[in-house]
């Protein structure tokens, strides 16, 4: 499975749980939105969601080494925690958990 | 698997003044992420005055602070006392049976996830002689940097009372450090 391939269901999975454990409406959660600017989900909220996306997934999330990168200003929050862009980051790691686990 | 010197005598009451909960660690299994602790509640206490008059029972917030404490001498054992465990989350608690006074307890806790900067563990507590089940449920703990020496002093200095020995190589129970 490619990339692109991927990019579908990681959305709608990830857009899932932060529905269901944000209680926000699933149209409302877009590719483009932000987490915590758009759609206001508290970090307690999105450490509870990103647990759900690495059990569901198989993967680990450098959730402390991205939020450093950010703190930092060393990239913008945009760069990790826009949806389309988080969810191109879990489809690398995917990826990479299926390479190792075919190896 | 290590276990304790201490582990045939009697458990010291627990602190609950000093909010205090885990009296003596028993066993501590790094490699299997696995922990398990002793904790005898006070023959009497002013707590029991309020929940219930007439009928003592241990509240349950208090029995899930213990699971707490144990999980968190667990991940501090896990990350040799660098980074300091907040409780954040409560997951499926479950409070089965009434606890007396004077009852002597065990709680096991193991790590199920691994995060960044967060963990999940389960943890549950049993009757230390007829190993009946009293309470557990599933955590999760935000792992920060100590926040300040103090706090970090703190627990170091826990550690050492409840059986654990913080070294160079790691953390061991105490038994083990003497070896």
């Amino acid at each position: 499975m490619t990339e692109g391939d991927y990019m579908s269901s990681t959305f709608d999975t990830v857009a899932g749980f932060i529905s269901e454990i944000c209680d926000i409406p699933q149209e409302r959660i877009k590719p483009d939105s932000h987490v915590t600017e758009d759609l206001e989900v508290d970090s307690l909220d999105f450490l509870d969601a990103v647990f759900n996306i690495e059990q569901k997934f198989g993967i680990s999330i450098p959730l402390d080494d991205w939020t450093q990168q950010v703190n930092d200003g060393a990239v913008k929050g945009s760069r990790y925690f826009v949806l389309e862009n988080f969810c191109a980051e879990v489809d690398k790691l995917r990826a990479s958990a299926e390479s190792v686990a075919a190896s | 698997m290590m276990s304790g010197p201490l582990s045939e005598s009697p458990a010291a009451d627990m602190r609950i003044d000093k909010f205090q909960f885990v009296s003596l660690i028993e066993t501590l299994d790094i490699p299997a992420t696995k922990i398990s602790v002793r904790a005898r509640i006070p023959d009497d206490h002013s707590i029991f005055e309020g929940h219930f008059p007439g009928h003592p029972l241990m509240p349950g917030v208090l029995l899930t602070e213990l699971m707490a404490q144990t999980c968190g001498f667990l991940l501090l054992s896990l990350n040799g006392f660098a980074r300091m465990p907040f409780l954040a989350a409560l997951k499926e608690v479950k409070l089965r049976e009434f606890v007396r006074p004077g009852s002597e307890l065990v709680c096991s806790a193991e790590r199920a996830h691994d995060g960044s900067g967060y963990a999940v563990l389960n943890a549950s507590v049993r009757l230390r002689e007829s190993q009946k089940r009293i309470c557990d449920g599933t955590l999760m703990f935000r792992i920060v940097p100590f926040p300040n020496n103090e706090l970090r002093q703190h627990m170091g200095d826990r550690a050492h009372e409840v059986g654990l020995c913080i070294s160079g190589d790691g953390v061991h129970l105490l038994e083990k450090a003497a070896t």
